[in-house]
């Protein structure tokens, strides 16, 4: 069941891929901004029902190969028919410009039932599988935290349709970037969770997933899932200990999770990184992502530097250097590992790798640059229109542009390569 | 090794403070200075998203980057709500033009002039304190 999962995810990330590069090429013709608001919500959806059918995936893929717990068909099933009904509605959704949802989530209200329901199977299954395995390794924790985290964070992101929670403006946006905040922790622990699981397996042995540090950056992630939001609404009108919580929290972040890599990484044997080697090499780029992405977010967490940074492309840097660089690699790392664990080391391979990393680091550069020049318009050029700043940003967004045209055929050869070797497994 | 029963412990105390958290979040309108807003601005948020203008605007920094924030246009010198209304009817530039019904364009631009009401999202307009964290200029 893990390997359906993987495979949808798949497919929805190269649907997420095409329509991301056709929505950015928006950016430079001004006559395709007509179909931006539909563009944009199928990039962004592709790229979400890429990230979490894979972590479930990965999640149903763990559960049977760490403890032989056999996916229940039941469950399982009715978790992926009700996420392909939601899809395939949302997308219809999106075709027809039936929009009234929010940002992520902009399809109609509708459809998030059966998204609901559906990862109310999966975290049944879960809880099921796992109140038989005794004394949890850490990896377990983060995915029960990830499943149970996702489902309170989505339900709390529809508490707008109470008019209670929508009739005053700024407690109705500090909801909505609450519960976005925690939802993206929410996968983060199914991912990290992952990259846990992967570490165990590649290093067989020799990183103890019970030990007081890995749970104490597990313990730190959680915290920051829970409270770590606050630096989306620094220049709201909301109560100061809500921004004061937030900026307090982000300060803690993922110290322990670098350490506890490096500790990892260390042990690694020559002979596991060449037979784990797309899997492995995959998971040390994503350690180089987590460093990158973890100086900017401390430095935006940072209230009079996020005054510059905030509403700038400074944020759509974070958010595509988290989801490609951390989570997409982590993930890809899992279905080389799942799928091709024998892939022999080549140089093509090593060509591929190495122009994935450099396209995306282009690709955060630039989109890191042109935000610095809008951060910097909106604090001192009021007298520049805002089409004039968008203007002087078009050399930024030809590169963001090319390069991302260039990461996303990368990404797309990944899928391929991932989905020919799941064709060879049938 | 960890104790088995310490992670428990510590995730329901953690567990215990987010909700307490949230909770005090979702009871803020409870206690907020105005009182209920009216109909017209809570349907034209439904119209904002209904037309997805979030996937191109930003309201107090949050939202797509094709085109402005929008929290504070309402007050904004020279524009206003003939202005809002005359470029939603016409488009302009990337923005393509839409045909609202009389009584949503009326909600939205009631919902635009109450945001505007609550507080400023430019940044020019806060002071950075000692501490690093930033407030509204009164």
């Amino acid at each position: 069941m893990g390997s359906r999962f993987l495979f949808g995810a798949l497919i929805m990330l190269i649907i997420g891929l095409v329509m991301g590069v056709t929505a950015s090429s928006c950016y430079l013709v001004p006559e395709l901004g007509v179909y931006f608001s539909k563009l944009r919500p199928m990039h962004v959806s592709g790229i979400i029902f890429w990230i979490l059918p894979a972590a479930s995936g990965c999640v149903y893929y763990g559960l049977e190969m760490g403890f032989g717990v056999k996916p229940s068909r039941l469950l399982s099933i009715a978790h992926g028919t009700l996420w392909v009904i939601a899809i395939v509605g949302i997308y219809a959704s999106y075709l027809c410009g039936d929009f009234g949802g929010r940002e992520y989530w902009e399809f109609n209200p509708v459809w998030a039932f059966p998204i609901a329901l559906g990862w109310l199977m999966f975290l049944i299954h879960l809880i099921k599988s796992i109140a038989r395995i005794p004394k949890w390794p850490v990896y377990i924790w983060m995915w029960l935290t990830g499943g149970l985290f996702f489902l309170f964070s989505f339900a709390e992101s529809y508490l707008w349709l109470f008019p209670y929670f929508r009739e005053h403006i700024v407690t109705d946006i500090t909801i909505q970037w609450k519960s976005n905040g925690s939802l993206v922790g929410a996968w983060n622990q199914l991912i990290y969770g992952t990259a846990f699981f992967l570490m165990s397996r590649i290093n067989d042995g020799g990183f103890d997933q019970r030990s007081p540090l890995a749970f104490g950056m597990y313990f730190l992630g959680l915290f920051n899932l829970m409270f770590n939001w606050g630096h989306h609404i620094y220049t709201l009108p909301t109560a100061p200990y809500i921004r004061y919580t937030g900026y307090m929290v982000s300060m803690t972040e993922w110290v322990f999770f670098i350490k506890i890599i490096y500790h990892w990484k260390r042990n690694v044997a020559e002979a596991q990184r060449n037979f784990h080697y797309l899997p492995y090499r995959f998971l040390i780029a994503s350690d180089i992502w987590v460093f990158l992405n973890l100086g900017q977010a401390i430095l935006m967490s940072i209230p009079a530097l996020n005054l510059y940074t905030h509403g700038t492309h400074i944020t759509v840097a974070h958010a595509m250097g988290t989801t490609i660089g951390i989570n997409t690699m982590i993930l890809l790392a899992a279905c080389f590992e799942f799928w091709g664990a024998s892939i022999k080391p080549n140089k093509w391979l090593a060509v591929a790798f190495w122009a994935t990393q450099a396209a995306l680091l282009a690709f955060w550069v630039s989109l890191n640059l042109a935000g610095l020049i809008k951060g910097m318009w909106q604090m001192s050029h009021p007298q520049t229109t805002f089409t004039d700043m968008m203007n002087s940003l078009r050399p930024f967004f030809m590169i963001f542009i090319t390069s991302g045209i260039a990461l996303a055929s990368l990404l797309l050869y990944w899928a391929g390569k991932l989905l020919s070797l799941k064709k060879k497994r049938i | 090794m960890v104790n088995h029963r310490y992670p428990r412990y510590i995730f329901l105390f953690l567990c215990i403070s987010f909700l307490s958290f949230s909770i005090s979040i979702y009871i803020k309108p409870l206690y907020a200075d105005a009182g209920a807003s009216p109909m017209t601005l809570m349907d034209g948020r439904l119209v904002w998203q209904r037309y997805n203008c979030q996937s191109c605007h930003q309201l107090y920094g949050l939202g797509g980057h094709l085109g402005p924030d929008l929290t504070n246009v309402y007050s904004k010198s020279g524009k206003g709500s003939k202005w809002i209304s005359a470029i939603i009817t016409t488009g302009v530039a990337q923005m393509p033009a839409f045909t609202l019904k009389e009584d949503e364009m009326e909600q939205l631009i009631e919902f635009l002039k109450q945001t505007d009401a609550c507080g400023s999202a430019d940044p020019r307009s806060f002071k950075i304190l000692n501490d690093g964290m930033c407030h509204q200029k009164q």
